[in-house]
């Protein structure tokens, strides 16, 4: 279980499984030799495929990051408020400027996501260190007040459809020209692998870094902004999606330890694992009609969740 | 006891702002005949007070059962189980024949299997121990999600002429109230403030914490477990007829021991009732008459809500 080229091919494999999911028929055994195939896969399948595994991927290497930011195993971007924060961005530049092209909105959400982040963490941070589980409950209540004052303002100025349009997650919207900003998300998980040492010894804290000689306040703003960052791009290309970053963090570090930089690769290729495998199911049990996969993860990924709060090492309690 | 008069005057003021909020309600903007204002006003009005006096009591007696001032049956995930009832009949009972049900019986339906799955889900979560409280709100919270997720993915492979319930309904509306379940719900709550009335010396007691209240000679199993029954009851009505409301009732009992400072539930259970009723139906008033846009009270209610859990939280008021 320890051999990562297994994670990987697994997830080649259901990636090619992936490509053959959908209303439009496609047979596995001739599917070159129909042109309009061809377009059905480069237009639709491919992208679709591709921004379910970056996504995933970055999710999960965004809720590894945080955990090591908050100094916190049960937190993650769209639990603690980041992700609405970002949410309350995209729409109040929508209401404010409503012609800014895309990459405006963007750079907006990530500064809202990055204030919402930095009130997180600042709350956290008069928390006592004793009470372990108090930080994800702050966190949650936060992401609901973030998530009311959005919805608030959104009723008021009727644009609760186009608000709900990123409260639940979903890629059956995804082709081609509509995810490519997802690559940067990828680019992002890459950069923290080159600082995953970094991060880890900023998971140790404060004091233990800057005796380690670690620019603390510089690796801590790295980390806020590639987390704001990945966390409005997810946001504004495919919606919140729940849990993923929580969970697979979680096993992985199960598995292969805290330390960052030898589990963020399982972290990576877990997340995309998981978000395909919840996507294909949200795609399946209804066929021809789809679950978005925010919801499927709503019931897996609590499930996963309760099991973590209730089956801790002894030495983590 | 010097303190008695006291009570009943503050009790009294909470009264007489009540009935001028219910005045104005009633008139302000009126236009029309007043034969149909007073019936379609009132039927609105009358909701209103029972989902307060439903919310109100429910939250106020999980919270003596559970020992602790900051948790609710929402917060513990009590009104997305609700809702996740109301789905998983539909889906099991086949649409057709059960949605065809006369409302009343559906909701009475509904209210049984909730019975028996709150119990379960509150033994579940409480049995755990209760030292570890931080869990405990976190679990009931995640029990909450997954619920909530649960019932949007049955509703969505239910076929949707068959689900025409609260589909997508995340957050509660005052302003559209079910009113084929006025009656029946009526019923209840006010079976269920009887029952609660005559027990409320015994819920004194119990509020000392079960080993303290077993010395003093009460049943505290049986009680807790009517108490539980009598929740389940109310979150069901509130829950049929305005949809999850997840603070309201955090924040009408914290206001409640703020301005009474007592721990008899002789004089919470009114006194909580009371500012219930007034926030909702002065904030009804309000939004839906003076500044014209509808059902945000609940969003409103829901944000200062939440900010008073923060503020327990960071208060440490966790006990």
């Amino acid at each position: 279980m320890k051999n990562i080229g297994v994670a990987i091919v697994a997830l080649f494999a259901l990636c090619c499984f992936s490509l053959f999911v959908g209303v439009q028929e496609v047979s596995i055994t001739d599917w070159w030799q129909e042109s309009q195939n061809t377009d059905l896969f480069l237009i639709s399948r491919i992208p679709r495929t591709l921004a379910v595994v970056l996504t995933g991927a970055s999710l999960a290497v965004s809720g590894a990051v945080m955990q090591m930011l908050a100094r916190n195993n049960f937190v993650e971007p769209s639990s603690v408020g980041t992700a609405q924060s970002a949410a309350l961005g995209i729409l109040l530049v929508t209401l404010l400027y409503p012609a800014s092209p895309l990459i405006v909105k963007m750079i907006v959400a990530a500064a809202t996501a990055m204030i919402g982040m930095a009130v997180f963490l600042a709350m956290i941070s008069r928390l006592p260190v004793t009470s372990p589980l108090l930080v994800p409950l702050v966190g949650l209540i936060f992401a609901g007040i973030v998530e009311a004052l959005t919805v608030f303002i959104a009723f008021q100025t009727d644009m609760l459809q186009f608000q709900g349009t990123w409260m639940s997650g979903e890629f059956s919207g995804i082709l081609r020209g509509r995810y490519e900003l997802l690559w940067l998300c990828g680019g992002l998980a890459i950069l923290t692998y080159v600082v995953a040492d970094q991060f880890t010894i900023i998971g140790m804290g404060k004091d233990a870094s800057i005796n380690l000689g670690l620019n603390y306040k510089q690796v801590v703003i790295l980390g806020l902004f590639i987390l704001a960052l990945s966390t409005s791009l997810i946001v504004v290309t495919v919606g919140m999606i729940p849990f993923v970053g929580l969970v697979v963090p979680n096993i992985a570090r199960r598995m292969m330890g805290d330390n960052l930089r030898a589990s963020l690769p399982w972290v990576a290729v877990l997340g995309a694992l998981l978000v395909l495998t919840c996507d294909l199911i949200g795609r399946l049990v209804h066929f021809p009609y789809e679950i978005p996969v925010g919801t499927v993860l709503g019931v897996i990924g609590s499930f996963v969740f309760l099991y973590l709060l209730y089956a801790r090492p002894a030495h983590a309690r | 006891m010097q303190d008695q008069p006291m009570h009943a005057k503050k009790l009294i003021i909470m009264s007489m702002l009540l009935a001028l909020a219910c005045i104005a309600f009633m008139i302000i903007g009126a236009k029309g005949s007043w034969g149909f204002l007073l019936v379609f006003r009132g039927t609105k009005l009358l909701a209103l007070l029972l989902v307060s006096v439903a919310i109100s009591v429910a939250t106020l007696l999980f919270q003596t059962i559970s020992g602790n001032r900051i948790l609710t049956p929402s917060i513990m995930g009590f009104d997305a189980l609700y809702l996740l009832v109301q789905t998983l009949l539909v889906f099991i009972l086949g649409g057709f024949t059960y949605v065809a049900l006369d409302g009343q019986l559906k909701f009475l339906a509904e209210v049984g299997v909730m019975l028996f799955a709150a119990t379960l889900l509150f033994t579940t979560i409480m049995g755990k121990g209760q030292q570890d409280l931080h869990r405990m709100v976190l679990v009931g919270i995640i029990f909450g999600v997954l619920f909530r997720s649960l019932a949007g993915f049955l509703q969505r492979i239910i076929d949707p002429n068959d689900f025409a319930i609260l589909q997508g309904a995340s957050f509660a509306q005052f302003s559209s109230v079910d009113k084929e379940l006025l009656g029946v719900s009526i019923l209840l709550v006010s079976g269920c403030c009887i029952v609660i009335w005559r027990l409320r010396h015994t819920l004194d007691v119990i509020a000392l914490g079960r080993n303290n209240a077993i010395n003093l000679g009460v049943s505290y199993e049986r009680t807790s477990f009517i108490v539980l029954v009598l929740v389940a009851t109310l979150v069901s009505v509130s829950t049929a007829l305005v949809g999850p409301v997840a603070f309201f009732g955090l924040l009408v009992t914290s206001l409640a021991h703020f301005i009474m400072n007592t721990h008899r539930h002789s004089v919470l259970l009114p006194a909580s009732i009371l500012i219930a009723a007034v926030i909702l139906v002065t904030g009804q008033t309000a939004f839906e008459r003076i500044l014209k846009s509808q059902s945000t009270l609940s969003v409103t209610v829901e944000f200062f809500g939440g900010l008073l859990f923060l503020l327990l939280l960071f208060r440490g008021k966790m006990k």
